[in-house]
């Protein structure tokens, strides 16, 4: 039989993929999958994380590869349904079906006021868009979102993003209207308005007109200037093509479904968020992966139905929490409100107190979790509990749904605990809870924790998460900050223990400068100077030397650098050079002079790529088979900057002989008659270990994409201060499941640590050289923050084998 | 007798990233001063007593156990900000120096 599926958003993917799970006995031979986008399903949901530097390519859904049978056409919309020959017309072709189903989304609602087609005007809806709206607002200054909905503060908040002084123009008389009551809106007004963001509520946009170089937006009695602005006030089903095929529709918009997701025409079906269930239409993700399975289970002759959805939501919108489930407003309405600290509670009861009802949380969501499960019951424990801050703890019932996104309950999350799942990750493959927007992890968390799963992972007293957990929920949740971080998933104020890490993740994940903003606080003396810190307090300087080669005009730049700073020199075992001896004032002039001279930070300081040697190769060696130096420099480019779970160090032999010693690095490379064999999970210092071969016979491009996935891999899921090598050794299935993972592509995964690596390699760009550029950051390397002059009087030199050393400090004087 | 106690400025708060530190001189003595998530400032001595270089306003800023504390930057020690106390070794102490902010100054008293 011959389907066809037109959109490929996140609810046409989900059906297809839950058809060809479910079809085993391939009833659906051929399938054809029409998308109007260029790109393939990806998550809508997180369209936001593009502007935290999330690229397209990881907000892919769809798994590499297509079910057998099935035809996806990228930019091919369709253009008409004809029901009576039971045909799809594109401008490219037609696709005859047995079976259709309508999966065409939302558009975003622009109202009908003049000036809207102006340039600079824009939605808030595909990544097109959002392509579209960083290239106009790169350069400007000022922007408009049209809406203070969920949707319009997602947007705020992108604009903010972009850099953007930001406005945002409400109709209604206050914000998130449809989700929280006047007082809940005032609250979170007063939040967003401190973050510098201009709220204009009871205001509708009457028009808009081009003014010089930018726009002048009518909103209520007022006239606003701006660069740009964008709608976000509201989407609308896209039913045009079921009308035109005289399909009915509801009264306002959406193709009209019964609970088995099938229009008037039996052979035809609308899923998503253009359809309408008895008349109405979910803007939300959950209800449309509900309304997938269940026409893939009609399909397959089994009678599943739609049995309405929960609307309830919980965001965190420019760092507020805001939360509602069930009824937002009832019989007995029991509020709490706290506006200095911008906490707003409300509990929805039945008149006689008893049963629960619904609710609204501002400020602080915790307890989000625990109500929405009792919602139909008795309050979950203590009334006044609930109404400050933070989750009071209460057992969850069974049928809580702890995931929303995938619609999984308590008792199935146990089940897959019951049936052995230790970990989020396990729980994820099983249940598919997590999957979506992440944020029932911590949930996830604590049930495995309840069910007596041992959990020894904690980070520190400050976040009960691993690293790995860690960097999960800061790449899935788009966090781009220490503080954002502690507040939703940790406790207290951080330590010298989790600020390094985060710091590390957030560089790892393409954050920006290591210095910028609040991540100069995070960093240790090491890498908040960007140098190493020495046993007298003053530091050391290593210039890159990429595979140890260097010009001789070079190492006369290095002499002339520690000669005339009184620095003392040394060959390191990496390599290279190192410098020793400068105290903080001097680092900036020093660099000065090394950046001039086309050096860059070597990053001796960091938990990052550190060298990768050579020995001398093809070139000159009468044994060597190939181009050894050429190799490691190229490695040693590609890789430099790249921050890590703990250093990372690597090497290029020419030969079997080893001279670059490669099989004690973290990945080594050795060259054959014909390529390059990759060893992995070396490891020299306190505990040497010789690196596994991984695979044999590379070409250089196959050698490249490996490490860049076995890089990627590692610094997703490693501990703290895990080398390669202990990580390896701890990882579940060793080396087969790690060639399975980066080699056969068994978790999906290698497209996603491709663009990681990728965005690494783009976005590189020397630390030191942007420290001497700005200003700000180099008005800390002083020792003395009031006599900036001053060098710290404490340090003193004496002379050693003809060189600078420093004079022991006195013995320590307290100590046991 | 009098005493007198004076205040010496020693930087602008905004000189100061929140939760981190800046080493000042003042009469003559190393002072490490902290400026906390709040804008409270603390100021301790600059010298790490374990090990003899003035490197503690370099050091990592945080909590533990609910007490502010910096963590020497040196081996680690974590010494709380109010007390001096040194959290993983009794025997080692930081002087703890009056500080404040007013006008946007930061003021300490040492000397
Ligand atoms: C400078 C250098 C010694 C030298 O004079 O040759 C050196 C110096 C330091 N090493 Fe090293 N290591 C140096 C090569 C090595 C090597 C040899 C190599 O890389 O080929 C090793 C063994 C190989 C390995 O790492 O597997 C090495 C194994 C260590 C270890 C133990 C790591 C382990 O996994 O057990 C540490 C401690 C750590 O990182 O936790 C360490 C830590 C350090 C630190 C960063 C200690 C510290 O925190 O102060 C030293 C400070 C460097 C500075 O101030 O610049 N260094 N260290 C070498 C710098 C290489 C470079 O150019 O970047
Ligand atoms: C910024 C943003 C944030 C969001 N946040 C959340 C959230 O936190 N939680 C939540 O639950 N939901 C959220 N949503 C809503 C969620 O993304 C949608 O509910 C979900 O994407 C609906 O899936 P769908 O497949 O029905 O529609 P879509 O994902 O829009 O897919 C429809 C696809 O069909 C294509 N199409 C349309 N007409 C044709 C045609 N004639 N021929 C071929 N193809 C066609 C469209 O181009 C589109 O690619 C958010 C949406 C946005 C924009
Ligand atoms: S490893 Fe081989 S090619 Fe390289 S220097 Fe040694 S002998 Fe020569
Ligand atoms: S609630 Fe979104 S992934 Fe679970």
């Amino acid at each position: 039989m011959r389907l066809v599926v037109i959109g490929n958003g996140m609810v046409g993917q989900r059906f297809v993929e839950s058809l060809a799970a479910r079809d085993t006995a391939r009833r659906f031979t051929e399938v054809t999958v029409l998308g109007e986008e260029t790109r393939r399903a990806y998550d809508r949901v997180r369209l936001s994380a593009f502007f935290d530097g999330v690229s397209a390519e990881e907000l892919t859904l769809a798994p590499p590869g297509v079910p057998a049978g099935t035809t996806i056409r990228l930019g091919e919309p369709a253009t008409a349904v004809d029901r009576e020959a039971r045909v799809v017309r594109t401008a490219a072709g037609e696709y005859p079906y047995d079976a259709l189903v309508l999966a065409t989304g939302s558009r975003a609602f622009v109202p009908p006021v003049p000036g809207t087609g102006s340039p600079g005007v824009f939605v808030y809806r595909t990544l097109d868009d959002l392509e579209a709206l960083r290239a106009h607002a790169a350069g400007r200054s000022a922007g408009i979102v049209v809406g203070g909905g969920l949707l319009g503060l997602e947007a705020a908040n992108a604009l903010r993003l972009l850099g953007l002084r930001t406005a945002i123009v409400e109709f209604a008389p206050h914000l998130m209207p449809m989700q929280v009551d006047a007082a809940g809106g005032a609250i979170l007004r007063r939040r967003i308005e401190e973050l510098g963001i201009d709220v204009h509520t009871g205001a509708g946009v009457t028009g808009i007109a081009p003014d010089g170089d930018r726009l002048a937006v009518g909103a209520g009695e007022l006239t606003l200037g701006a660069d740009l602005v964008v709608f976000a006030a509201g989407v609308r089903p896209r039913d045009e093509l079921a009308r035109a095929a005289g399909l009915p529709v509801a009264e306002r918009g959406g193709i009209l479904v019964d609970a088995s997701c099938r229009t008037a025409d039996e052979r035809v079906f609308a899923i998503g968020e253009c359809a309408a269930v008895d008349g109405r239409c979910y803007g939300l993700v959950a209800p449309g992966y509900a309304m997938a399975d269940v026409v893939a289970d009609r399909l397959l002759g089994g009678d599943a139905t739609f049995g309405g959805a929960d609307m309830s939501t919980k965001l965190k919108l420019l760092g507020v929490d805001v939360a509602s489930f069930g009824a937002t407003t009832g019989p007995l309405d029991v509020v709490y409100a706290d506006p200095a600290h911008g906490l707003y509670a409300k509990l929805v009861l039945t008149d006689d107190a008893r049963t629960l009802l619904g609710g609204i949380l501002v400020g602080d969501a915790a307890a989000y979790g625990v109500l929405k499960a009792a919602v139909g019951g008795p309050v979950p424990g203590k009334l006044a509990d609930f109404l400050s801050a933070g989750a009071p703890d209460v057992a969850l019932p069974g049928d809580a749904q702890v995931c929303s996104c995938n619609a999984v309950t308590k008792d199935q999350v146990l089940g897959a605990i019951g049936a052995g799942c230790a970990d989020v990750g396990c729980l994820k493959a099983c249940t598919r809870a997590g999957t979506t927007c992440g944020s029932c992890v911590p949930l996830l968390r604590s049930l495995l924790t309840e069910a007596g799963v041992a959990q020894s992972t904690a980070l520190c007293e400050h976040f009960a998460y691993s690293r790995q957990e860690l960097f999960d929920l800061i790449r899935v949740r788009g966090i781009a900050t220490f503080s954002a971080l502690i507040g939703e998933y940790g406790t207290g104020r951080g330590c010298d223990v989790c600020k390094p890490v985060v710091a590390s993740i957030l560089a790892s994940l393409g954050g920006g400068h290591v210095l910028d903003g609040e991540q100069a606080a995070l960093q240790d003396t090491n890498d908040h100077f960007l140098a190493n810190i020495q046993r007298d307090g003053t530091y050391s300087v290593v210039p890159r030397i990429p595979g140890g080669e260097i010009t001789p005009e070079r190492l006369i730049v290095i002499g002339e650098v520690a000669r005339d700073f009184g620095l003392y020199t040394k060959i390191t075992g990496g390599q290279r050079i190192d410098l020793f001896g400068a105290r903080v004032e001097q680092l900036p002039a020093i660099w000065r002079r090394l950046v001039d001279a086309g050096f860059e930070s070597g990053h001796a300081y960091g938990k990052a790529l550190r060298t990768v040697k050579s020995c001398v190769g093809s070139t000159w060696c009468r044994y060597g088979v190939q181009d050894s130096v050429g190799l490691a420099v190229a490695l040693e480019l590609r890789y430099r900057g790249l921050r890590s779970p703990h250093k990372l160090k690597s090497a290029v032999s020419g030969c079997a002989r080893e001279c670059a010693e490669a099989r004690s690095k973290d990945f080594g490379v050795i060259a054959t008659e014909t390529g390059w064999n990759l060893y992995v999970g070396g490891n020299g210092g306190f505990r040497p270990r010789h690196a596994d071969l991984f695979a044999t016979d590379l070409s250089t491009e196959e050698l490249v994409r490996t490490i860049d996935r076995f890089l990627m891999f590692y610094i997703r899921t490693a501990d703290r201060l895990q080398r390669t090598a202990a990580w390896l050794e701890a990882l579940d299935g060793g080396l087969e499941h790690l060639r399975a993972v980066i080699v056969d592509d068994s978790l999906g995964i290698c497209a996603e640590l491709d663009a990681a690596m990728d965005r690494h390699v783009g976005g590189y760009a020397d630390e030191w050289r942007a420290v001497l550029e700005d200003p700000d950051k180099l008005r800390r390397f002083v020792s003395f923050v009031n006599e900036p002059q001053t060098p710290d009087p404490s340090i003193a030199f004496t002379v050693e084998r003809e060189q600078r050393v420093p004079v022991p400090l006195g013995m320590p004087e307290v100590s046991a | 007798m009098t005493t007198t106690i004076t205040w010496t400025a020693v930087c602008r708060l905004g000189d100061l990233l929140p939760e981190r530190g800046a080493a000042a001189l003042v009469g003559g003595v190393q002072v490490a001063v902290f400026r906390l998530h709040d804008d409270q400032v603390r100021a301790v001595g600059n010298r790490d007593p374990l090990w003899g270089a003035n490197v503690m306003s370099r050091g990592i800023v945080g909590t533990r156990g609910g007490r502010a504390v910096v963590v020497s930057p040196m081996h680690k020690q974590a010494y709380d900000l109010d007390t001096g106390a040194c959290l993983d070794d009794p025997a080692a102490a930081l002087p703890v120096y009056a500080a404040r902010v007013r006008d946007g100054v930061v003021e300490v008293v040492a000397g």
